[in-house]
C-alpha cells in the first residue's frame, strides 16, 4: 500500500500491463476483463486503499482468477498495489502470481484460479454481510466459459431465492465457453429472479450505469459483451 | 436436517442457513461467511461434506485461509445399510492431507459438545466427525492432548474415539499403555513419545493406517514396530449396520484383541 495515492489513469493501464509481461504495446482490449474491472475501482467500489480491512467496504471478486495482469494493473493504478511489484510478476519471490492469492496481496478479496470458486465464497460474504447488517456490496466476476463449472449454477440458484441483493455477477462473455448458451447467459440468471442486464463490455458508461444498478430484493447479473476470444 | 432446523432458522434467519442439495455452494458459503467475519459451522453426512466439494474444502477454506467447523454425521459405515454411497472412511485421511485443518473424532456426544465449543470460540479449521458408535461413559476432553486410560510395560495401544471401549476390553488383562485420542490432527506426538514403548499399536474407526506417517515421525529417533488397524481400503459391497461391518473388519473387542495378541508374541 502506498502512501500517496497514485494518479494514474485508464491511459496508463496498458504500460502497467507491459510492466508484467516484459513486452510492450499491450492495448487495454487484449484483456478481456480490464474494462470491467477499472470501470468497478474508479466508478462503482466503495473502497479506499487506505482502509482495506473496514468491514464495511464494497468487496471484488476475481472469480475467473486466470490472466489477472489486467487486475493488478488497475489495483496498481488505484494504489492497493506497489507499481514497482508488477516487475516480478510470476517470480518466486513475488506477491503478484498468475493467480492472485489474497494471502500475499493486501486489498485482494480472495485467492483465485480454479474456476467456479468465486461466486460461492460470493454468497457467503453477502449472507454474511447481511448478518452484520453491512451495507456493503459483492461483485463477483466470473467468464462466460467459467459458467460451464456446476459450482456456479448452485449459487446462481440460491442467491436469487435467497433475495441476495448485496450480489452482484459480472459475466465477461468473450463466447469462449465450449458448448455455448443458448436463449443466452442473461436467462440462466433471470429465471433464478436475478435482475439481469446485458451491455457493452467496453462502454464505461453502460457498464458504470448496470454496474451502479441495486434492486432491494433480488441479486444483479451483469452480462458485460467483449469481442470474441482470438 | 429440515426439522432439527427449523425452528433455530425461524429464529435466526440469517445465522441458520439451508443451501439445499448444494455441497459445494455450502462450501463457498462457508468461506464467504469467513471472509465477512462470521464463524461458519457445516453440517452434513461425511460423504457430502469432505469427498464431493473437497477442492472447496482446500480452496474456499484452506487456500483463503479462512476457518471453519465442518461437523459430519454417518462416520465410515454408519450408514452401511445405504451402501457405498453414504460411507466415507476415507474422511479423516483427505481431510488430514490438507494444511492446517484439526480433525476431531469425539468418542461419546458429551465429548463432541465439549470439542466443538473448544473449537467455536477459536477461528480454526477443524473437521468434527461425529459417530453412532459410542462408548459408555464420556471423558473429558481437550483439543490436541491424549488422555492416559492405562499404563503398561509391553506396548502402547493408541485409540481414536468410539472405539476405546472395544480396545479396553481386548486390552482388559494385557500389560499395556492404552492412549485415548479424541484429536487425530494435529497427533499428540508428545503423548506417544511420553509412553516410551517400541510396540506401538494403532486402532482407528477410519481408513487403517491414517495416523502411520504420524507415529513414524514421532518415533522416528526411536526403533519400534507398529500394527495399524482400521478400516481396510476394499470396495466391501455388504450393507448391514456398523456392527457388522466392526465384526468383519476385527474392529470389535474379540477382533482388536486376536491381532493384537501375535503382534506382541513377536520377537
Amino acid at each position: 500500500m502506498t502512501a500517496t495515492l497514485p494518479a494514474l489513469g485508464y491511459a496508463d493501464l496498458g504500460w502497467l500491463m507491459d510492466l508484467q509481461l516484459g513486452d510492450d504495446k499491450h492495448a487495454a482490449s487484449a484483456t478481456s476483463t480490464l474494462d470491467v474491472i477499472w470501470v468497478l475501482y474508479d466508478r462503482i467500489l466503495r473502497i479506499d486503499p487506505r482502509r482495506i480491512d473496514d468491514p464495511d467496504r464494497d468487496r471484488f471478486l476475481l472469480s475467473k482468477g486466470h490472466g489477472p495482469m489486467a487486475y493488478y494493473a488497475v489495483l496498481a493504478a488505484k494504489g492497493f498495489i506497489d507499481i514497482a511489484a508488477l516487475r516480478t510478476f510470476g517470480l518466486y519471490e513475488s506477491p503478484l502470481g498468475h493467480h492472485p492469492d489474497r494471502n500475499l496481496v493486501p486489498g485482494i478479496e480472495i485467492s483465485s484460479g480454479s474456476l467456479g470458486h468465486g461466486l460461492g465464497i460470493g454468497v457467503g460474504m453477502a449472507l454474511g454481510l447481511r448478518a452484520r447488517r453491512s451495507p456493503a456490496r459483492v461483485f463477483c466476476l466470473v467468464g462466460d466459459a467459467e459458467l460451464e463449472e456446476g459450482s456456479n449454477h448452485e449459487a446462481i440458484a440460491f442467491a436469487g431465492r435467497a433475495g441476495l441483493d448485496r450480489l452482484a455477477c459480472v459475466v465477461v462473455d468473450n463466447r469462449s465457453s465450449s458448448l455455448g448458451w443458448p436463449g443466452g447467459i442473461a436467462s440462466r440468471f433471470a429465471i433464478e429472479s436475478w435482475s439481469t442486464a446485458t451491455v457493452d463490455g467496453r462502454d464505461h458508461d453502460g457498464l458504470e450505469a448496470a454496474l451502479a444498478t441495486r434492486h432491494e430484493d433480488r441479486p444483479h447479473a451483469v452480462i458485460a459483451v467483449v469481442e470474441p476470444k482470438a | 436436517m429440515t426439522s432439527v432446523t427449523n425452528g433455530p432458522m425461524r429464529r435466526h434467519p440469517d445465522r441458520v442457513i439451508n443451501v439445499g442439495i448444494r455441497e459445494q455452494l455450502m462450501l463457498g458459503v462457508a468461506g464467504g461467511l469467513a471472509l465477512a467475519g462470521l464463524r461458519p459451522i457445516v453440517h452434513s453426512y461425511a460423504p457430502f461434506v469432505v469427498e464431493r466439494p473437497f477442492e472447496m474444502l482446500k480452496l474456499d477454506i484452506g487456500h483463503q485461509d479462512a476457518g471453519a467447523i465442518l461437523a459430519s454425521v454417518g462416520a465410515s459405515y454408519d450408514s452401511a445399510a445405504s451402501g457405498r454411497t453414504h460411507e466415507a472412511p476415507e474422511d479423516v485421511a483427505l481431510v488430514a492431507s490438507l494444511p492446517g485443518w484439526s480433525v476431531y473424532v469425539p468418542g461419546h456426544p458429551d465429548e463432541a459438545e465439549q470439542l466443538l465449543r473448544a473449537s467455536a470460540t477459536t477461528d480454526e479449521r477443524a473437521y468434527l466427525r461425529l459417530a453412532e458408535q459410542a462408548n459408555a461413559v464420556p471423558r473429558s476432553v481437550e483439543r490436541g492432548h491424549m488422555i492416559i486410560e492405562r499404563r503398561g510395560r509391553v506396548a502402547t495401544v493408541i485409540t481414536v474415539g468410539p472405539l476405546l471401549d472395544p480396545v479396553l476390553e481386548a486390552t482388559a488383562d494385557l500389560d499395556v499403555t492404552v492412549l485415548y485420542a479424541t484429536t487425530a490432527r494435529p497427533f499428540d506426538r508428545d503423548a506417544l513419545r511420553a509412553a516410551r514403548s517400541p510396540r506401538v499399536v494403532l486402532v482407528e474407526p477410519y481408513l487403517a493406517g491414517t495416523s502411520s506417517s504420524e507415529i513414524a515421525e514421532a518415533l522416528v529417533d526411536t526403533p519400534h514396530r507398529l500394527l495399524a488397524l482400521g478400516v481396510p481400503n476394499v470396495e466391501h459391497r455388504r450393507y448391514g449396520t456398523w456392527r457388522d461391518h466392526n465384526a468383519v473388519h476385527g474392529l470389535d473387542a474379540a477382533g482388536i484383541r486376536a491381532r493384537i495378541l501375535p503382534f506382541l508374541d513377536a520377537a
